[in-house]
């Protein structure tokens, strides 16, 4: 099948290097990550590294309860309160709200809490222990109000707070006629399949800093997405934009968890900066941040499947439930992510599938790599394993069998023909791991009588690449490369670094594209002052959608010009001699993302191209259980994924080890323990991360289909290493010890009542 | 900045120790962390905070030329002691690990360079441990590992 545009690459074809028929690299020639040795020295300085001069610290009191009305609040009297700032809902120049998709979540409690932790006041001083004591001296009184706390069960009449039935988000996906295909399939599989809240952990806890400078309010801090500050700063301050700005500082680690977040520490250390007149640094603490910000939804999925003996899919019918928590924030956009891969990477032509975000009392959950799609494929692929034990085929061949071809289409009526090879990625793990031999050795193995069981276990899986549907369109991102006068190249875009590489991949493909030395290419600050609003680090767009903005933005740089095609030095040249016809001038190229021809998307009834691409990824999971503590290890780990062009080997495979990992973690040891719809384990003492002693090597490898509208052919690779550790690990566990569990995470303990017999499935839930 | 109003009050003493090869002395209250005193009394930020609670190991220091984590440390214990920080790294040791993807985000990674280089400096632990076990203290959210043991297993073949 021929590549549906054949890739180009204007730059030195020497730097590819074929492995195979399927796998070549592109050796970037920046080896190595540009910020990297400064993050190594512990040079780069962070929201709370900042040198700051005469500035107050910042805290929030936080709500006693889940909901209620709060009757009282009280400041102990042996504190000179004087000496503080204090504001409350009453001080907010604007509309009391986050800006996001919906307007219900108010920047401070209004007299009313819908969360524990839920923001009622803001304290500033110049002495944190002070600020910390005080903190602890104000009590507030909620009359209590009956909480939903269980996003499981229907809400009775007086839990009630969102619309008739607390639904924060219906959608709905139909593909054929599943009511008729059931009813005629020869066999018909059903499960339930649920799975916990997880927290980020990003070892930098969030924080910002604000400030007024002249007429300016800035704020500085550690964030995904400084242009939603600007819209959320601007709608509650009632500030033009051009009052206000927006600085990233370098940040450690996102995931997700500062994609809508920080949007209310800017506007509480905003508030704070404005009523003190004086700098406001507001950084949580590890406790804080755990308690009170958002973690990924929780789910529960409910599959009936309807298969011909051979292991065919005939209908798929699918329920989705997410727990959204006691705000909209971006549930109805996770939702849509979830239930668009909830199907799996499979043909079949009878599918329906239902999706609702309920309200609860809880903390409100949020963007979390993966958005959805880790729950969804946990169910699936678990499924997938439950069906081809009931049909007694090996779980790789009902994949083989049902995996998409060229020219079938997905759930949404998405026709695949992309020219990859999903068999190949499938095939290929299959392989490195040498999964048919560890089959039957673990057979032998397990029925020696040891204390230990052996299993392995597979996942194939998909995630699509930027926003989903019409997203990307109405982002309307746009990316400026300027031409300085000593002849350098200056990046400007809104796109952060916390870690995936953005700095050295724009780096890259700008020196690649204009052929000249990445050290005459720098990558401006991401400060709304100075950059386009290129759309948010977010969805796995940042290489593949804002990297070929900042390839086209070369090409228009060299079109203004008049240069068009030529490389070096007759670039940099150019760009000089510009700047001498045009002293104090700006030099300015820019480009402005266009759909791929082709992709049609019915936003009304979900059909059609939810993605410009997919990312395809198969997965082999070889676990140990030892039978005397239920602890489940896993002993191997096989990544193959399809992901386009692989723009920086090093940058890649650190993104698929890292997001396998974090996925261990979800399957086997991150429980959020609930208390009133908070997290009553907010502390790593006891919600674990995988550590080094915990995690097997990661094996990873690559197949390259180059995507024809991505950056050199890339597509979406961060969060897709999310998708399939979950699934692969269980369906591990079920071969090496028989058990069928369906939910994550699958503690020791959780286990032991599984197969000690006490319990099933639906009474080892998440709640 | 005056705390008057509150009802703690602690007479400041001063505590003088080696701070990465040179004397310091710094007034500190008894409840002063060594984290603290590092970071916003002598501007040495490269050491992070993670979790405060020894959990994660991103404020991880040479105390005496052991590792800990400097979040449990009260400055006060230090007095007469020698202290190393990241700062004190060289960087070229740093190389390999930049090489093989030892760092994303960062925030970890000040901590993590101090275990490795110390790793590195004890050879002989690694006959009674393995660099997994020694890493174990160190939490990582973005590698998964791999990457900073690559880094140190690298880093092994170009010791002297």
């Amino acid at each position: 099948m021929p590549l549906p545009i054949q890739f180009t690459y204007t730059g030195d074809a020497a730097r590819y290097r074929c492995v195979g028929t399927l796998r070549w690299t592109v050796y970037s020639p920046i080896v190595q990550r540009l910020e990297g040795l400064a993050k190594l020295t512990g040079r780069e300085r962070y929201v709370d590294d900042v040198p700051l001069e005469g500035f107050l610290w910042g805290a929030t009191v936080r709500s006693p309860a889940p909901r209620g009305r709060i009757t009282a609040v009280h400041f102990d009297p042996s504190i000179d309160w004087t000496q503080f700032t204090i504001v409350d809902h009453k001080d907010l120049p604007g509309p009391n709200v986050i800006a996001l998709i919906e307007s219900d979540q108010p920047v401070l409690a209004p007299g009313y809490v819908r969360h524990m932790h839920e923001a009622v006041l803001l304290l500033a001083h110049p002495d944190r222990a002070a600020l910390r004591r005080a903190v602890a001296a104000v009590r507030i009184d909620v009359a209590a109000e009956p909480a939903a706390l269980d996003f499981r069960l229907a809400p009775r009449p007086d839990q009630i707070q969102y619309g008739p039935d607390n639904v924060l988000k219906h959608l709905h996906i139909s593909k054929g006629d599943v009511e008729r295909a059931l009813a005629a399939a020869p066999i018909v599989v059903e499960g339930v399949y649920e799975t916990g809240a997880q927290e980020h952990v990003y070892l930098e806890p969030q924080g910002m800093i604000a400030s007024v400078e002249g007429d300016v309010l800035v704020v500085r801090g550690s964030m995904q997405c400084p242009y939603y500050i600007v819209k959320a700063l601007k709608h509650t301050l009632g500030r033009d934009e051009a009052r206000l700005r927006v600085i990233q500082t370098p940040t450690g680690g996102g995931f997700g968890g500062k994609e809508e977040y920080p949007s209310t520490i800017a506007l509480h250390a905003a508030l704070l900066a404005l009523k003190s007149g004086k700098p406001v640094k507001l950084v949580y603490d590890r406790g804080e941040d755990m308690a009170a910000t958002t973690k990924r939804h929780p789910s529960l999925v409910r599959h009936r499947t309807g298969v011909t003996p051979d292991g065919r899919l005939l209908a798929q019918d699918i329920e989705v439930v997410l727990d959204g928590g006691a705000y909209v924030t971006l549930s109805p956009v996770v939702l849509s992510r979830g239930i668009i891969h909830a199907a799996g990477p499979y043909a079949c032509d009878h599918v329906r599938i239902d999706g609702r975000a309920m309200f609860t009392n809880a903390v409100p959950f949020g963007a979390f790599r993966g958005f959805g799609a880790p729950q969804t494929h946990f169910a699936n692929e678990r499924h997938m394993d439950r069906i081809a034990a009931r049909l007694g085929l090996d779980p790789a061949e009902l994949r083989r069998r049902n995996l998409l071809r060229d020219g079938e289409s997905t759930a949404t009526g998405q026709v695949i023909r992309d020219g990859t090879d999903r068999q190949a990625v499938l095939e290929r793990a299959l392989a490195l791991a040498d999964y048919d031999v560890k089959r039957a050795r673990h057979a032998s193995f397990n029925a020696s009588g040891t204390v230990t069981r052996r299993g392995v276990g597979v996942a194939t899986f998909h995630h699509g690449a930027g926003f989903t549907g019409s997203g990307e369109v109405m982002l309307a991102s746009r990316l400026h490369v300027a031409g300085l006068a000593d002849g350098t190249i200056e990046v400007r875009s809104a796109n952060i670094e916390m870690g995936q590489g953005t700095l050295t991949v724009f780096t890259a493909l700008a020196s690649q594209r204009l052929g000249i030395d990445p050290a005459a290419v720098r990558i401006a600050e991401a400060d709304t002052a100075r950059v386009p609003n290129s759309g948010p680090t977010v969805a796995s767009r940042t290489a593949m959608v804002v990297g070929r903005l900042v390839e086209l933005a070369c090409d228009d740089l060299r079109r203004r010009l008049h240069v068009e095609g030529a490389t070096g030095e007759t670039v940099r040249a150019a760009i000089r001699r510009w700047h001498l016809e045009h002293p104090d001038t700006a030099l300015v190229a820019e480009a402005a993302y266009e759909p791929p021809p082709g992709v049609v998307w019915d936003d009304v009834n979900y059909r059609g191209d939810a993605y410009g691409t997919f990312a395809w990824g198969a997965y082999v999971a070889e676990v140990e259980v030892d039978l005397r503590t239920y602890e489940t290890r896993v002993i191997d780990f096989v990544a193959v994924q399809e992901v386009g062009k692989v723009l920086h080997e090093v940058l890649a495979r650190g993104q698929v080890q890292g997001g396998v990992a974090q996925a261990i973690g979800w399957s086997l040891l991150e429980e959020c323990r609930w208390k009133d719809g908070a997290m009553a384990n907010a502390q790593l003492t006891n919600y674990l991360i995988p550590t080094s002693d915990d995690l097997p090597r990661i094996r990873v490898e690559f197949l390259e289909t180059p995507y024809a509208y991505g950056a050199q052919g890339a597509k979406g690779l961060g969060e897709l290493p999310m998708d399939g550790p979950a699934p692969a690990i269980l369906n591990a566990v079920a071969a090496a010890t028989g058990a069928d569990p369906c939910v994550i995470p699958l503690t020791p303990e959780r286990l032991m009542q599984m197969i000690e017999g006490r319990m099933q499935n639906a009474e080892l839930g998440t709640r | 900045m005056s705390d008057s109003a509150f009802a703690i009050h602690h007479s400041a003493f001063s505590v003088s120790f080696t701070l990465n090869g040179s004397p310091v002395s710094v007034d500190v209250d008894p409840a002063d962390r060594l984290l603290d005193t590092l970071r916003y009394r002598l501007g040495l930020t490269g050491t992070k905070e993670g979790c405060g609670e020894g959990e994660c190991g991103a404020c991880t220091v040479y105390l005496d030329g052991l590792p800990v984590d400097s979040c449990l440390v009260p400055t006060y214990q230090v007095q007469g002691r020698r202290v190393e920080t990241v700062e004190s790294l060289a960087p070229k040791r740093l190389d390999p690990l930049l090489a093989q993807g030892a760092t994303q985000c960062g925030a970890c990674t000040p901590g993590v360079a101090m275990t490795s280089c110390w790793i590195l400096d004890h050879p002989d632990l690694l006959a009674t441990h393995t660099v997994r076990e020694l890493l174990a203290g160190n939490l990582c959210r973005c590698t998964g590992y791999d990457g900073i043991l690559d880094g140190i297993a690298a880093a092994m073949q170009v010791r002297p």
